[in-house]
């Protein structure tokens, strides 16, 4: 069975450019604001959307996701009003991907069979968990799979040719190619490097490759996107929300604004990807 | 398989995925998951070669002080009126509390994976203390993550690691303990994958961390059993232990598990009651949960977010246990009890006062629970109370509880 994922997917192969996948915390600073952030992602050229499910102890994130998820956190967010988020979206658009991201405590209490339900009818395509490895797949990822939602996997520089197939077993979507060994938001890994994982991936799997940690701006998803067939950007767009807000967390400027502006940045950047490859 | 099954056996988990039952297991990012897998392969080299316990034992016994003491507390015997009780000594042990049993294990580990640098995590400090020790004895750099309310409430183990040469990073996220710390730790070992030891303290984590760091503790029950057989020839009827992580209760109760006649129990910390949030009592008040790399019972609200508890012991304040505790507490084999801060207050300074010995905070809880029953107890039983740590570190903590100024 196809998804949304796929679809999409498939369209931008055919367009011959990779995908901008745009990473926001659930209900950071708080609810409204945060649909109205999610709202205007595909409208300044975000292909998919990885909403993040806010976690009291994201071991795998630098500070700014921390941050933003102790925002949403105390601004009342908890799972269930991150999945009614996404089914208000889906209200509105019906194509663009919604992949949730975050760690597996919030979904095993939720309880997995009752949370696969709810995702699904609230529109969800497909999960990146984490402290989900394949040695856990009995957990979530066979239950997703069954149920219809992409479980898509993160593939790190540790993961050598040998271990390679078995974090590809069971992956669907896309490959989450982590551009370096780290948290969330450190700088940036040597371009030619992540090119080359890219590649090797790509010699074990028909997916699409999408890469992801460090990348900031438009520059660096253009020259990331030569190779990868998606570029997956988070600590940036956490940070232009992070930014207007004050001292008290009352807003300075509009965060929804602020983030479209820059997602259109790099959904530029995305776009000249193939064509300077090209020349 | 000619290997008769062992049904009625508590001590023979984890199985071969790292899981006590339910519990346990190896939730962690895949960028460490190809360096977890190593270290099990390592470790399970590692143990059955003699050359590595050889070494092992050689330091444990020159250096560390090895064997601990079991020593008749008769003071405290007297003072309760009940069953006679005694204190294996981990105290005694250099650098002051049994988590050196773990450090040499596997700083000897870490130097033959060929390891460049040592991180660490630690509560009350005696964890991260034992492995600065270690990583200056092996000449290792060291950085220690410690929680910024435990770096104000245990300052004179955090001057012993900064003497001993480690670093000691405060962390600030959350309530500034244990868990916090552990967050950060596990931060570190992600970004520095290629070079680092991640010398974890308790018998928690990922596997194979609750089965190694048990192995290197459980030197302290196959001590007491044997010094019990000697003493008083027969085993004790009750033996008792701190739990927070639970290493230095799970290395006295392992090798008696199986001794069915011998009653168990474990302390956690109650802190100002398990009405409110304030106490650590993650085995009596929490539920199955996933957090730092195994499912274990954790104390967290309905939406699986963790919560931070409170005990006036760092050592106990942390919000999970390690996955072989919460096995055998829903197997019902180890019974867990929780002591409220001002009960081990009360102990603290009994000890001191009958005994002359200044207990951990954290051992406190386990003497605490012990002048409960021992007094109901008859004069010829016998109870062995873990005494896991010595107090000098808590004196300002506990000064300060008592309005004083030092």
């Amino acid at each position: 069975m196809t998804t949304r994922i796929d679809r999409r997917m498939a369209k931008l192969k055919a367009e011959g450019r990779p995908a901008l996948v745009t990473y926001i915390m659930g209900g950071d600073p708080d609810y409204e604001t945060s649909l109205s952030i999610m709202k205007a992602l595909p409208v300044s050229g975000s292909d998919v959307i990885e909403l993040g499910m806010p976690f009291s102890d994201p071991m795998a994130d630098g500070p700014a996701i921390q941050a933003a998820g102790l925002r949403a956190l105390k601004g009342g967010q908890t799972l269930a009003r991150t999945l009614k988020m996404a089914s208000e979206f889906r209200a509105g658009d019906d194509e663009t991907p919604i992949v949730l991201m975050g760690y597996y405590n919030p979904i095993y209490i939720y309880g997995v069979d009752r949370f696969l339900a709810d995702a699904k009818a609230s529109g969800i395509d497909g999960l990146i968990v984490v402290d989900l490895p394949p040695e856990m797949d009995e957990e979530l990822c066979i239950p997703a799979l069954k149920a219809g939602v992409n479980f898509i996997r993160l593939a790190t520089p540790t993961t050598d040719d040998k271990r390679l197939p078995k974090v590809l077993e069971n992956t669907s979507g896309f490959v989450y190619y982590v551009s370096m060994t780290g948290i969330t938001g450190s700088a940036l890994a040597d371009t030619a490097k992540v090119s080359a994982a890219v590649t090797r991936i790509k010699g074990h799997t028909a997916l699409p490759v999408c890469v992801g940690f460090g990348v900031k701006t438009a520059e660096q998803a253009r020259v990331i996107g030569a190779s990868a067939d998606g570029v997956v950007v988070g600590t940036a767009i956490v940070n232009a929300v992070a930014n207007v807000l004050g001292p008290k967390g009352e807003k300075t400027a509009d965060p929804a604004e602020a983030v479209a502006t820059l997602v259109s940045g790099l959904a530029q950047g995305v776009r000249s990807a193939r064509l300077a490859a090209a020349e | 398989m000619n290997k008769p099954a062992m049904p009625n056996s508590f001590r023979t988990g984890p199985d071969e995925q790292g899981m006590f039952g339910i519990f346990g297991g190896r939730f962690v990012a895949e960028t460490l998951m190809p360096l977890i897998l190593d270290l099990e392969e390592q470790w399970n080299h590692a143990k059955n070669d003699p050359e590595f316990k050889a070494e092992l034992q050689n330091l444990s016994t020159h250096y560390a002080g090895r064997p601990s003491k079991l020593y008749f507390a008769e003071g405290l015997t007297k003072h309760l009126g009940g069953a006679k009780v005694y204190f294996k000594r981990e105290d005694l042990n250099h650098t002051g509390s049994h988590k050196i049993n773990n450090c040499l294990g596997q700083i000897l580990l870490a130097k033959r994976m060929g390891k460049k640098r040592i991180i660490a995590e630690t509560g009350a400090g005696q964890h991260g203390v034992a492995s600065a020790t270690v990583a200056a004895r092996f000449g290792y750099p060291c950085v220690v993550y410690m929680g910024a309310t435990d770096v104000a409430r245990q300052s004179p183990n955090v001057f012993r690691m900064k003497l001993l040469g480690a670093e000691v990073r405060p962390v600030t996220a959350g309530h500034g303990t244990l868990k916090d710390a552990m967050n950060e730790a596990l931060r570190d070992w992600v970004t520095n994958v290629e070079d680092t030891y991640y010398l974890i303290g308790t018998a928690a984590g990922p596997h194979p961390y609750p089965e190694m760091v048990r192995d290197f503790q459980s030197v302290i029950g196959s001590e007491a059993r044997a010094q019990m057989l000697e003493q008083e020839g027969r085993l004790p009827d009750v033996i008792i232990a701190a739990v927070g992580g639970g290493s230095n209760a799970i290395g006295l109760f392992h090798p008696f598990l199986d001794d069915k006649e011998v009653r168990i129990i474990g302390i956690e910390a109650g802190g100002r009651g398990l009405d409110g949030v304030e106490h650590c009592a993650s085995m009596n008040a929490g539920r199955p949960g996933v957090l730092h790399g195994n499912r274990t019972y954790l104390l967290q609200n309905a939406d699986g977010q963790i919560l931070d508890g409170h005990s006036i012991s760092a050592g106990l304040d942390y919000p999970g246990v390690g996955p072989e505790h919460s096995w055998l507490r829903d197997s019902g084999r180890v019974r867990y009890e929780p002591i409220l801060d001002d009960e081990a207050l009360e102990a603290f300074q009994l000890t001191t006062r009958v005994e002359g010995i200044i207990p951990a905070l954290e051992s406190a809880h386990a003497i605490a629970h012990a002048m409960k029953i021992v007094p109901k107890m008859d004069k010829d039983q016998l109870v062995i109370v873990n005494l896991s740590g010595r107090g000098d570190k808590d004196v300002h903590t506990v000064a300060k509880m008592l309005g004083m100024e030092i």
